[in-house]
């Protein structure tokens, strides 16, 4: 249940400010992409396009088209809801819902939308979810307890298996690791190379390293200046992006003579 | 450091910490001698009632203290519980439309008009509620005594001028409205945009956001808010307010306390004692059901 996004001429607004200008971009499933980029530059602005939650924000919008295997996701008559379940989402501040527990947590979003569903293939959705999430064996004593007594790296995991229990076609990730300590963002790193077997992810990151490490493409995204729009400047494989990339501009990034 | 080798440098002791943390002891002891004298004050006042002749107590020449007191205390419960039925739905649907529905333009106006309405005298709202609402009621009240007479609780007589206990309530719901809008409004506002945006990530519509996410990140708030709202309310509305059915506290108290001497004053005091000791209670109560599943609050 792995699906191909392509952005194709994809301009992002907020309001009548342009924020995003003229990204295409093609995302094979089953892999990781990174993006990588300056603050400001537009990537998380871009990544969350891709499920359609930069539209709750009042006034922004998007034009161009991005295609999940050949669907226009902003095609007339597509319900933004059916969208964001196929395409899942983690947030760079672990988010369990504090009122629910861990187990409440996992299945908050199978029981959307008067989802019926027999206590036996919950429990099972439940630990195979915990497990797809490395969380298992630290939970499966508590399922009970508070989700929010988690630490921050087991409730980004719990907020992981939140989002694969829901079973999408894409996983999206907003620097998902920078509230976390080295040894939780290794546990997620390791994580994401299992759930890559399965689906489509996009990371957005801060951390080259991270990006170096993890992802099997990269998208350096930069803009001219404060005010102005944000362009994808080069997308290619991670080696050569770290390695050889073609604009000096990513050189200059990825170097650190940015600036 | 300017502090000579071997002397342990003094802490620096500052003005403003100085005063602050003394203003602030201050003002916390005296809310606590306030709230002692008070208690102090009824229950000295209260004691002879409880010891006096009981026919003495009132005009109505109850049995005892108790009889007195008790349709008077389950008339303050009853009211505020029906008054709440009736506004706490309505407020929390009119914050929810403000904070998750309206389009922002409408949302600021909607909530200028809701603190417009919040600064409203209680009075008023009494007053339109015996000369408005308690008279055109009527009609409405006989029609349910004969339609749904065969009921007990319905069966008549329906009272002539209309001030009910349930007119009492209605007019009290439409008074803490406002109030109860705009601090439901305000607890809905600060939901985390962490929350509502995990929920619709995973693919909430927005009913369902505002279930997940909105109201359990509200819940101690609105209850908060509920309390808050119906104390001073009930006692400045049930001034006004004269009934056939099971009276206030705090009307009562407003009612008689002109025409009463020697031992009616020490009843009314008694009363107010018991009122005293509901709010507490009814308070305690909230804190707990608060309290309840703090772990699940999000507080840590």
């Amino acid at each position: 249940m792995s699906k191909r996004i392509e952005a194709i001429g994809l301009n992002i607004y907020y309001g009548s400010f342009l924020a995003v200008e003229n990204v295409n971009m093609d995302i094979k499933p089953r892999s990781i992409t990174a993006l990588i980029g300056p603050s400001g530059c537009g990537k998380s602005t871009f990544l969350r396009t891709l499920n359609r939650i930069h539209e709750i924000i009042p006034g922004a919008r998007v034009d161009g088209k991005v295609l999940l295997d050949g669907d226009d996701l902003y095609g007339p008559g597509v319900d933004p809801v059916l969208v964001r379940r196929q395409v899942g989402m983690v947030f760079q501040r672990p988010n369990p819902f504090p009122t629910m527990s861990i187990k409440e947590n996992v299945l908050a979003g199978v029981k959307l939308n008067n989802k019926r569903i027999s206590r036996s293939d919950a429990d099972d959705l439940v630990e195979s979810s915990l497990r797809g999430a490395n969380l298992w064996n630290e939970v499966k004593d508590r399922l009970d307890a508070p989700g929010a007594g988690l630490s921050g790296g087991q409730q980004q995991r719990l907020c992981i298996a939140r989002t694969i229990a829901v079973k999408p076609d894409v996983v999206l990730m907003d620097e998902p690791c920078s509230a976390l300590d080295p040894i939780s963002t290794l546990a997620i790193e390791d994580l994401m190379q299992e759930l890559k077997k399965e689906y489509t992810i996009v990371i957005v990151t801060h951390n080259m390293q991270q990006a170096s490490r993890v992802s099997d493409m990269t998208g350096f995204f930069n803009i001219a200046g404060t005010g102005k729009p944000g362009h994808l400047i080069e997308y290619a494989d991670t080696a050569k992006i770290f390695s050889n990339p073609d604009k000096a501009e990513t050189e200059d990034y990825i170097s650190g003579r940015f600036g | 450091m300017t502090a000579a080798a071997g002397n342990i440098p003094k802490p620096k002791r500052r003005l403003g910490d100085l005063v602050f943390s003394r203003v602030s002891v201050f003002a916390g002891i005296l809310i606590l001698v306030v709230l002692a004298a008070v208690a102090v004050f009824l229950t000295a006042y209260s004691l002879p009632a409880f010891f006096a002749d009981p026919k003495t107590l009132s005009s109505s020449q109850p049995t005892s203290f108790w009889a007195y007191v008790a349709p008077l205390a389950f008339g303050t419960v009853w009211a505020a519980f029906l008054a709440l039925l009736i506004s706490l739905p309505f407020s929390i649907l009119v914050a929810l439309f403000v904070t998750q529905y309206a389009p922002r333009r409408l949302a600021t106006i909607f909530g200028y008009i809701i603190d417009i309405l919040a600064a409203v005298p209680s009075v008023v709202f009494g007053l339109w509620g015996i000369v408005v609402l308690a008279p055109s009621i009527v009609p409405v009240y006989t029609w349910i005594s004969d339609a749904l007479g065969w009921i007990p609780l319905f069966s008549g007589p329906v009272a002539a001028d209309g001030r009910t206990i349930l007119t009492a309530a209605i007019v009290l719901a439409i008074m803490i409205l406002p109030i109860m809008t705009a601090m439901c409004r305000e607890v809905f506002d600060q939901t985390p945009r962490l929350h509502i945006e995990a929920a619709l990530a995973l693919g909430a519509t927005r009913w369902e956001m505002v279930k997940t996410a909105v109201l359990p990140f509200g819940r101690p708030g609105i209850i908060a808010a509920a309390m808050l709202v119906l104390s001073p309310a009930q006692v400045i509305s049930f001034a006004l307010f004269h009934s056939e059915n099971p009276n206030t506290i705090a009307a009562n108290i407003a009612l008689n306390y002109p025409e009463s001497s020697g031992i009616q004053v020490n009843a009314l005091m008694a009363s107010g004692l018991i009122l005293f000791v509901i709010t507490i209670l009814v308070n305690m109560l909230a804190r707990w059901i608060v309290r309840r599943r703090a772990a699940f609050s999000g507080a840590n």
